[in-house]
């Protein structure tokens, strides 16, 4: 997995509330076998028209927002289906950190196994982040996750709060199952037990 | 110290192995596997050059993109979907995992066949990739949805990396009215906790209208726990369980039943447990139910006029215009008003025999005013016995579509969508932008609403055809 560490870029103000990971990728776009090559698809029928052309008022269709890195959303962002397609979409695109109040949790899970640090703040900090977003190229954000802050473009620093675990094995992009195959025999033990306690299992 | 929840004892009784923040390893008793987030997963597998730990755990089975109609076993059409579904097909037989092909008469949505076969049984932990896993909590299972990496974590070591949820007590009280569902009862409950409410909760669905419930209408209500925010919905086990399970394939038998009982019957949320939050309906309260915008929360009893943008809080004046705007829809009408082009029943919500049977007693002797209606059973084995119960006939004859089981037009990554603009009364769980196909509109609801809004063209209050 890719390591995230610290960050400086675009942020992208995308101030709606309960964005689904069906808007972030469409159905039509799960067919894919592959992990790669969904971030054209990213907000896909927000961004395009009926006939593909981009839809110009899109946020991540603006001149000033196409490279953006980070996100900054609504309340209860990534809700419903479990699908990862949403972060691998928001990756392939090119963002790393998305910001909200609250985030759905199995797409917050998601996030951290593919790179991407997801904050959870307070509405009123995000709204100081939004309105930091909204100005556009020049207004450069930096995420320093080993600090656990966020620093807007006038210099004003937030911190935010993350799960050390979680922390840990993103700052050095460790990969989940090689750490818990380390646990073998304590599954193994767990698994010897059941067959006594839980046979029917 | 306080006594333990339904939640507590069945994570209790799955912890490997628990660090000292608390991130613990839990152990996996059933793993479900569908097409679409797992050939990611198994790809990851032989790239690492990993086994699956556990296939006799893994159950597996294509649903999100099969076709209802023709010849599906023969031939996929389209060709994404076709390679998904060998994916599946090459997979499950590489690394020996259970598999219900297409051609299966047992194939159906993995929420539906878990429960029909017996796999899902009280206390265990299950999950899917997929967010309506939470459908098993039904059984006093904790159940939910998880990624795909998570997909790939849980072959290769049968656990899961989690951290504890907190603890929510939703309870029903009294008793339902004539007409009222299980499905209302839990679009209520959206309605009154949005769908950010159960947000880092396992919810417990419990009092005398849920007891009173059968274990199809307790799997609806937990299959939309998810709707509610909730990593899971539990119902604790009861006789109404036990029974049901009985007998089933993948049961236990014999001694082993007995065995198991004895530790099922443990399985229920100490008087002196302690709740983070508890919510409380009273079953009287709740009329047949319906979605008027694009969040499953956005509910209203039938009896209700549509919303205006202005009249909710905050942040949320935005997304009730969008919505409203999306549904095509104006403030202030009746939302019996609604004229309805579609009827879909079906889903892992509500395509169990007992919603057949709710809208075919609705449908008997009448005829749809809708553009189209269709009917998709959610296994093959609940088509069989609607078929077997005369069901199929009272659909045809009102004019209804009768299918093949599958996930269909819940989320239309299959041939069944609607187009821009179509208005569907839905039986499924997502009424989200799009989700039945781009710009189409869906309004959620039980089966016996869907049927009378076949029927009469708009949205209908069941109660005035019974
Ligand atoms: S029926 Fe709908 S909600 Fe259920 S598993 Fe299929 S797509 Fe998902």
């Amino acid at each position: 997995m890719d390591k995230f560490e610290k960050l400086t870029g675009i942020a992208a103000p995308l101030p709606l509330v309960n964005v689904d990971t069906d808007m972030i990728i469409p159905k039509q776009f799960l067919k894919t076998i592959k992990r790669s090559g969904l971030g054209v698809n990213l907000f896909d029928e927000m961004r395009y028209d009926d006939s593909g052309n981009e839809i110009p008022d899109f946020v991540l269709n603006k001149p000033q927002y196409r490279q953006a890195e980070i996100l900054v959303a609504g309340d209860n962002f990534g809700c419903g289906s479990s699908r990862e397609h949403a972060p691998w979409a928001i990756k392939d695109f090119g963002i790393r950190c998305v910001i909200a109040p609250s985030f759905a949790e199995i797409f917050y899970n998601n996030c951290f196994k593919n790179g991407i640090l997801p904050i959870r703040l307070p509405q009123e900090t995000v709204d100081l982040l939004m309105k930091d977003a909204e100005k556009g190229e020049n207004a450069r954000m930096t995420v320093d996750l080993e600090a656990q802050e966020v620093t807007t473009s006038d210099g004003e620093v937030v911190r935010f709060e993350i799960d050390p675990f979680r922390k840990h094995c993103l700052l050095e992009g460790l990969d989940d199952i090689a750490l818990t195959l380390e646990q073998a025999p304590a599954i193994d033990t767990f698994e010897s037990r059941m067959a006594q306690e839980r046979p029917w299992v | 110290m306080s006594g333990k929840t339904l939640y507590d004892k069945i994570w209790d009784a799955h912890v490997v192995h628990e660090a000292e923040d608390g991130t613990t390893h839990l152990y996996i008793d059933r793993h479900l596997v569908h097409e679409v987030t797992s050939p990611q997963a198994f790809e990851g597998l032989r790239m690492a050059g990993r086994k699956v730990r556990a296939p006799e755990k893994t159950i597996a089975v294509p649903d999100h993109n099969v076709p209802t109609t023709g010849r599906r076993d023969k031939q996929i059409e389209n060709e994404e979907s076709r390679i998904q579904v060998e994916a599946l097909d090459k997979n499950a037989r590489d690394f020996g995992v259970h598999y219900y092909p297409v051609s299966d008469v047992r194939q159906g949505i993995v929420h539906i066949i878990g429960p029909e076969q017996g796999w899902t049984l009280p206390g265990m932990t299950i999950v899917c990739g997929d967010s309506h896993t939470a459908t098993h909590g039904a059984f006093g299972a904790l159940a939910h949805g998880i990624g795909t990496s998570e997909v790939e974590h849980v072959l290769a070591t049968q656990t899961l990396i989690q951290s504890k949820s907190k603890n929510m007590k939703v309870e029903v009280t009294g008793k339902l009215s004539p007409g009222v569902t299980a499905k209302d009862i839990v679009l209520s409950i959206i309605g009154k906790t949005g769908t950010a409410g159960g947000t880092g909760y396992v919810i417990e669905y419990c009092g005398e209208a849920i007891e009173a419930l059968s274990m199809e209408g307790r799997m609806t209500i937990c299959n939309m726990a998810i709707e509610g925010g909730a990593r899971a919905g539990l119902i604790a086990p009861d006789q109404t369980t036990f029974d049901y399970v009985q007998g089933r394939p993948h049961a236990p038998k014999g001694a082993q039943w007995e065995a198991a009982m004895a530790w099922w019957k443990t399985l229920y949320s100490d008087d002196d447990a302690h709740w983070d939050k508890v919510i409380t309906l009273r079953g009287e309260d709740i009329a047949p139910t319906v979605t008027w915008g694009t969040s499953p929360e956005d509910t209203l009893p039938i009896t209700a006029a549509v919303p205006a943008a202005d009249t909710f809080e905050g942040g949320k004046v935005g997304a009730a215009q969008r919505s409203l705007d999306y549904m095509g829809l104006k403030p202030g009408t009746p939302l019996s008003e609604i004229e309805i082009d579609t009827v879909f029943i079906g889903s892992c919500t509500n395509g169990r025999i007992e919603d057949l049977r709710a809208a075919a007693e609705i449908l008997k002797g009448r005829k749809i005013k809708v553009k189209r209606a269709m009917v998709v059973p959610g296994s093959g084995l609940v088509r069989a016995q609607a078929e077997e119960e005369g069901l199929a006939q009272i659909f045809q004859d009102a004019g209804f579509e009768w299918r093949l089981a599958g996930c269909s037009m819940c989320l239309a990554m299959n041939p069944d969508q609607l187009s821009p603009g179509e208005r569907c009364a839905a039986t499924s769980n997502r009424n989200f932008e799009g989700r039945q196909g781009r710009g189409g509109r869906t309004h959620l609801m039980s089966p016996a609403m869907a049927a009378a809004a076949a029927v009469t063209g708009r949205l209908t209050d069941v109660r005035e055809l019974t």
